[in-house]
């Protein structure tokens, strides 16, 4: 039996270790790991909390990131509950396997601590390695603080889980942004954790020798589209689980999760939309600009990206003038992809604002509140002639010329 | 809300200084944020920490800050580094040297028109006698608890204990010595 920890009512404790804690309190039984920055403390502590006693499980030391996922593939086949973690390089190598564990329905944990992709080489946070697993068939929950690395790893090992769901489910928190800043946390006992979550109950476990099952069978084009289907509608329909498993989260704590989060948007003129610890910054300034300047600002934020908010987005930006989309990936070639995803739910809407795109904060690059303040101001310019003045697509905080692309070809 | 800026030198100890007044004015009801900001994270590389603390939730995430308060734990810094960078016209500066404070800022021209702002204690040698070993930033929480005025002493010295309870009594001790030392002796 594993020991049970004390914590106090407030904590003050980064992003990884949050997450680390909730690995603790779920008593994961394997995590398999390559360890790397800034996602490395969250396996550490995981394997210190086992060495001192404090989870019956296992650390399994592997040679890649690769390996790491696989080994977790093993073990959760084998009908254990598992998890991992991971950022940038480790993730892209990990991709491969990303799939396989989506289309055999295991339900891992991963947590990604989001960093920059090299080259060039940069151990900072943008969302590179998120956007790339955004086709992988996983479940994708995005924290924006400590607080949320926490109370998102405890609601995804309950979503994935869900014999209706029973899917892998990635946690994403900032790297450094939010895995290394500490700030108050307010955690449940280990108890309160861990019934909360409930045991693990395996399903078509291979450690069940009296019912032999294959993981990882060959489907050709007679079956593989078929598997291929039923694995995207059992992601499209994971949203009531994980609206009820945010209910119940809510009953627990009073901290209340939606699938897309919305800050200040019953008058909203303009938007941001966005992801990470940037959706907090950016409310903070729609804050400020409503009292200093009466600019009607608002926040939405996809809490979940993967299955993607499509008609909560619709709903939320029903009423706005002008949205500016903002991604912290580099689309090489494109649009950024929230844009994209955002401007093809709102094309299909009744209402259609005008919407922009700002890449940013690539490789870490700081998001300040002027930042933020000065892209709602450009909304509101763009609300009020009813016309985007603007290229379609900027960049925020780059030195050097300004750069955009694209321009508006529509008429009021 | 209040805002802190560390400047030290990497394994100086100055996230762990972030993290424990922290953790330490978490447990007076306020909400509290400490980060860093790392170069190369080389051992000895100049490096800054961060802290936010105030009465709401924290949700400001952006690296900027203009400090309220600006502390230097490594003597050398307050010269090389730019430490009134973003500064207001109240900001504080408590810095750690072993020269007298009139000799410090007649070194330092950026300090010129500052003077009633600066304090110096000597975090250092602090450290050196009571932990033994040259971590200053233990010393530069006692001193900001004297220049700020936000805590008392013994509850501060409380508080310490608490975050530092998995140490050995020897190392508790050391440290709520050197707290207390440099409390009384920054100018």
């Amino acid at each position: 039996m594993a020991e049970k920890m004390e914590l106090n009512e407030v904590e003050v404790w980064d992003g990884n270790y949050a997450a680390a804690q909730a690995l603790r309190q779920a008593q994961v039984d394997v995590v398999a790991a390559y360890p790397i920055t800034p996602s490395t403390p969250i396996v550490e502590n995981y394997g210190a909390f086992v060495a001192n006693g404090y989870i019956d499980g296992e650390f399994v030391m592997v040679e890649s990131e690769h390996a790491a996922m696989s080994g977790c593939v093993g073990a959760a086949a084998a009908g254990g509950r598992v998890a991992t973690a991971t950022s940038s390089q480790g993730f892209m190598l990990m991709i491969e396997v990303l799939y396989q564990a989506s289309g055999m329905r295991l339900p891992i944990i991963l947590n990604v601590v989001n960093r920059a992709i090299a080259s060039p080489l940069n151990v900072r946070g943008d969302h590179g390695d998120m956007y790339a697993g955004r086709d992988s068939g996983w479940i994708q929950l995005d924290a924006f603080n400590a607080q949320e690395a926490y109370d998102l790893n405890l609601c995804a090992f309950k979503i994935g889980e869900d014999i209706n769901v029973r899917l892998p489910v990635m946690v994403h928190q900032d790297g450094f942004l939010t895995s290394h800043t500490a700030q108050n946390v307010y955690p449940l006992s280990d108890d309160e954790a861990y019934a909360f979550i409930g045991d693990y109950k395996p399903v078509d476990e291979m450690l069940d020798f009296t019912r032999a099952v294959t993981y990882g069978a060959q489907t050709e084009e007679d079956w593989h589209y078929e598997h291929k289907a039923k694995q995207h509608r059992a992601l499209m329909d994971s949203y009531t689980v994980i609206d009820r498993v945010f209910a119940e989260f809510k009953e627990k704590t009073g901290r209340e999760y939606k699938r897309l989060e919305s800050y200040l948007m019953e008058d909203a003129e303009v938007a941001i939309v966005a992801l990470g610890s940037t959706v907090e910054t950016a409310l903070l300034a729609a804050k400020q600009l409503r009292e200093s300047e009466g600019l009607k600002a608002g926040v939405v934020a996809p809490r979940v990206f993967r299955p993607f908010p499509f008609n909560e987005i619709r709903d939320a930006l029903a009423n706005v003038k002008a949205v500016a989309v903002l991604d912290r990936s580099c689309p090489m070639g494109a649009m950024g992809a929230l844009f994209n995803e955002v401007s093809a739910a709102m094309y299909a809407s009744p209402h259609r604002p005008l919407i922009t795109n700002f890449i940013y904060g690539l490789g870490g690059r700081d998001f300040s509140l002027e930042d933020a303040k000065a892209i709602f101001r450009e909304q509101k310019g763009h609300a009020d002639v009813g016309y985007i003045t603007t290229p379609l697509q900027q960049f925020s905080g780059l030195r050097g010329p300004k750069l955009g692309f694209y321009e508006m070809k529509r008429s009021k | 809300m209040i805002e802190i800026r560390w400047h030290s030198r990497a394994g100086q100890g100055a996230v762990t200084g972030a993290k424990g007044l922290g953790d330490v004015v978490s447990r007076t009801g306020k909400q509290v944020q400490a980060f860093a900001l790392y170069g190369s994270a080389k051992r000895g590389a100049a490096m800054r920490a961060y802290n936010r603390i105030d009465d709401k939730p924290i949700i400001n995430h952006a690296k900027f800050m203009r400090p309220d308060y600006v502390l230097v734990i490594d003597p050398a810094l307050a010269f090389t580094d730019n430490i009134t960078e973003n500064d207001k016209p109240e900001t504080k500066y408590i810095i750690t040297t072993h020269l007298d404070k009139t000799e410090l800022i007649a070194q330092i021209p950026e300090l010129q028109d500052k003077k009633d702002r600066v304090y110096t204690v000597d975090c250092m040698q602090i450290s050196l006698d009571t932990i033994g070993r040259a971590i200053p930033n233990a010393p530069m929480l006692g001193a900001f608890v004297k220049v700020s005025g936000m805590f008392q002493l013994d509850e501060f010295l409380e508080s310490m204990k608490r975050v530092l309870a998995k140490f050995p009594q020897k190392i508790i001790d050391a440290n709520m010595e050197a707290i207390t030392r440099a409390y009384n002796e920054v100018k």
